[in-house]
């Protein structure tokens, strides 16, 4: 049986020895949008997987120090979300506080680690998070931002360990 | 965070791990990290009640190269018996 994954040039590898890849891009800058992303590359590295995250766009607030910790959930971004509100009435101020409310306590309730702590599990079972370069320089922000342990790279270097990947995850 | 788990003295048994009222991702989690603590041969239980580790413990073990040796359900919590592999 031929293995798809084996192209031109690669080393021979003992498919047995190699281990799996996952490569995520977080996209979004939500509280919500924030844990899947976070969640799958933690369980990929418990299953012993090579794990990274590309942060773009509003995704690097994920990484942001002075951001991470504030995330929000939209109160629009759910019509059957944490807040029952027509949507006009999700524009209001303090919507979006209280959709935000809500959704910790949910996760506190649960006993779900916080966003800041599925970082520190992801990064300490060697998850790679890789900052957006465009994003950094579009949005002004630099590596001093971001929390320690960041790779910045370029879609093309994301694309080089997406490329040996075998799942690959938009968020 | 560091896994939780107590020596037991029973057969087969050499450690268990008790994820009851935890959701997935944990009891994966810190199924991986206990047995990251373990020597081949050595025998983890765990203990869990979400449901998505009735596929998600098993998923471990395989992708881990570890053994599922038995499973058990009483009611909403279910035992799972890996034993560590020689190269995982």
């Amino acid at each position: 049986m031929t293995d798809v994954r084996t192209r031109p040039g690669d080393a021979l590898v003992d498919e047995a020895d190699r281990r799996r890849r996952i490569a995520l891009v977080a996209s979004k800058g939500t509280l919500d949008q924030a844990y899947p992303p976070l969640i799958l590359a933690t369980t990929a590295a418990s299953l012993g997987w090579e794990a990274g995250v590309y942060f773009t766009f509003y995704g690097l607030d994920i990484i942001h120090q002075d951001r991470l910790e504030k995330l929000k959930v939209a109160s629009l971004a759910n019509p059957a979300g944490p807040i029952q509100l027509p949507n006009l009435l999700g524009a209001l101020p303090g919507a979006t506080a209280a959709a935000t409310k809500m959704m910790k306590k949910w996760m506190t309730d649960a006993r779900m680690p916080s966003v800041p702590e599925f970082i520190e599990m992801s990064q300490d079972l060697g998850v790679r998070f890789f900052a957006c370069s465009t994003t950094m320089g579009v949005m002004g922000v630099v590596e001093d931002d971001l929390i320690k342990g960041c790779e910045i790279a370029g879609a093309a270097a994301f694309l080089d360990f997406a490329a040996d990947a075998d799942v690959q995850l938009f968020v | 965070m560091t896994s939780q788990f107590t020596k037991v003295t029973h057969e087969r048994v050499d450690f268990e791990l008790d994820a009851s009222g935890l959701l997935c991702p944990l009891p994966v989690y810190r199924a991986s990290l206990a047995l990251n603590q373990l020597s081949p041969g050595q025998v983890l239980r765990v203990i869990t009640t979400d449901p998505g580790a009735l596929e998600d413990i098993p998923a471990l073990a395989r992708q881990t190269g570890n053994t599922l040796l038995g499973t058990e359900r009483e009611q909403e919590r279910a035992l799972f018996w890996i034993e560590k592999g020689a190269r995982s």
